[in-house]
């Protein structure tokens, strides 16, 4: 049977998120429908239809869908369950606001944040941080998954030539307004999505302390992470935060400064490939988990490495 | 206003958890056990709503066995009025939770519904959502800002990107982020006063809905281990080991 997975986007380009989710898809079925709601999305249906595994592109294009209000978006997608095996959605706070209605719209149960794909009806998922793995089967008449970005590798954009299909739009009667995003613009990679992740911790200090990590982070073409004590303390924002109720990330390289490594920042990390940690204090957990510990002052070392990039640099040039 | 805040017990945050050798489970017995973090957070939100004048009446529900008593008890000694168990020997999935709170709900006709956006046992993050298109009533996810004016709702949700800014109105179920408020600690005069409100059990099998397990639980294993790092010395050999060694930069 055909799979549907729900994309997220920002009514102009999909979210890298989508295309990891089309790739979980592709391990249930070869007929893989991508479901785009939103507002003036003409362009980027006409994008999304080279995305190779994806055989046909559903579209509801209604300015009521600009701000992907759950309540708005949630029965579109349950009027169209009965043509599938398997919804997905990514596990992004898009997913995981939107999801949950559809399942209760279907009555049945959903599966959150799926790290592994054993059959057609049983599932991974991380449980308790991540410190914990779960195997789940189930024999509902439909399932209705959330997919963790980072398990999955990135599909290919290009190369398909999907039939494109418009569906009407549903209205139903919601209360709630949009008012504002508050979004902060960075040239930096995206933190989700980054080859290489620079994150500070309380050890920063202060929020200026951290254009020490914001210059680290540009000579390594890195995005900028934190630990949730780094955000509750007002250096940085919510939007950077990795960690079991922030951002999961599983980068090639994971930088983490000043971070001493509480359980719930390890769950947001620990898939990263290489991790190096910096940490005056010796005994921080951190260093458990750390492929390269320095124990050191990150007032020194940063720096200094920054000095040591620069002349590696000079070398290759 | 009457506020409602949904409270599980779960293994407390700081412990270490432990997979069960029979790999059916994590070990809860003789364990730790804790008011869920961000549920901390939805009934200190309600105790302020209530000093603000904006509620009159504040109530907590815990569905689970006998021993959820004790984070019932702990949300009357933040400064809840009186608190609803729902009585279960089994362990309920979110959609069987929001259908329980539902019918809860129904009979106390609540204004407000409170509760974390995520529990920190099966990090399911869907309890608030489900509950929400369940009762047909606005649903604001992860806030952590929160204003009420003459029935208005105005919140602030964490989102990936940053934060979003809703306006919407009562009824609504909000689930709190952790950043919303910082949870106060319960005085000992309070701790002592709050052992003779009213706490009320409600059998689980009373109430008339399918509570029984869409999802089976094949087995429960650690996840892999990383492999032991080095310590390097200082900043050079850190910057040499990962150009050569792990050839990441």
């Amino acid at each position: 049977m055909s799979v549907l997975v729900v994309a997220e986007h920002d009514n102009k380009n999909l979210k890298s998120s989508t295309l990891n989710t089309i790739s979980a898809a592709e391990k249930l079925s070869e007929d893989i429908h991508l479901l785009i709601l939103g507002n003036k999305i003409e362009d980027l249906a006409k994008s999304s239809k080279s995305i190779q595994l994806v055989k046909k592109v559903i579209i509801c294009d209604h300015e009521k869908l600009e701000n992907q209000i759950p309540e708005l978006s949630s029965p579109i997608i349950s009027n169209l369950a009965e043509n599938y095996s398997h919804i997905l959605a990514p596990s992004s706070t898009f997913g995981k606001n939107l999801l949950p209605r559809v399942s209760a719209l279907l009555d049945v149960t959903q599966i959150s944040d799926i790290i592994g794909i054993e059959s057609q009806d049983t599932f991974i998922r991380p449980i308790y941080a991540g410190n914990a793995i779960s195997y789940v089967q189930t024999d509902q008449k439909i399932n209705l998954m959330t997919v963790r970005p980072t398990s999955f590798e990135k599909c290919e954009e290009t190369g398909g030539d999907a039939a494109v299909e418009n569906i009407s739009f549903i209205d139903s009667e919601v209360k709630t307004t949009f008012v504002s995003r508050e979004v902060s613009k960075s040239d930096r990679p995206e933190l989700g999505n980054a080859r290489v992740v620079v994150s500070g911790g309380r050890g920063l200090e202060n929020s200026d302390n951290f254009k020490l990590l914001y210059d680290l982070a540009d000579k390594l073409n890195a995005a900028v992470g934190a630990s949730r004590a780094a955000v509750d303390s007002g250096y940085i924002g919510n939007e950077y935060q990795v960690g079991q109720t922030g951002k999961m990330v599983a980068p090639e390289l994971y930088i983490a400064v000043g971070i001493s490594g509480a359980i719930q920042h390890l769950a947001g990390m620990k898939e990263s490939k290489v991790i190096v940690a910096i940490n005056k204090d010796l005994e921080a957990p951190i260093f458990n988990i750390a492929d390269y510990g320095l124990s050191s002052d990150l007032f020194q070392a940063i720096p200094e490495i920054i000095k040591e990039l620069d002349l590696l640099n000079q070398i290759e040039s | 206003m009457k506020v409602l805040v949904a409270v599980k017990r779960v293994v407390d945050y700081k412990v270490q958890i432990r997979v069960k050798s029979d790999n059916s489970g994590v070990e809860t017995q003789n364990v730790k056990m804790s008011v869920n973090p961000p549920d901390e957070n939805a009934i200190e939100e309600a105790v302020k709503l209530k000093e603000q004048g904006l509620a009159n009446e504040i109530i907590s529900v815990s569905i689970g066995d006998d021993k959820s008593q004790d984070v019932l008890r702990t949300s009357m000694a933040m400064g809840i009025d009186r608190s609803i168990l729902v009585k279960s020997q089994n362990t309920l999935e979110p959609l069987a939770v929001a259908k329980t709170l539902k019918i809860i709900i129904d009979k106390e006709k609540p204004d407000l519904v409170l509760m974390g956006k995520q529990a920190i046992d099966d990090d399911s993050n869907q309890t608030g959502q489900i509950l929400s298109a369940l009762l047909n009533w606005p649903q604001g996810c992860f806030i952590s800002n929160l204003k009420i004016e003459n029935n208005k709702v105005f919140i602030s949700r964490e989102i990936d990107e940053g934060i979003e800014n809703l306006e919407t109105s009562l009824p609504a179920v909000l689930t709190c982020d952790l950043r919303l408020n910082t949870p106060r600690f319960a005085s000992l005069p309070n701790i002592m006063k709050a052992k003779k409100k009213p706490l009320e059990t409600i059998d689980i099998d009373t109430l008339g809905i399918d509570t029984s397990s869409k999802i089976k639980t094949l087995k429960v294993i650690e996840p892999p281990k990383r492999k032991a790092g080095i310590m390097v010395n200082d900043v050079k050999e850190l910057v040499q080991k990962l150009k050569y060694e792990a050839k990441v930069i």
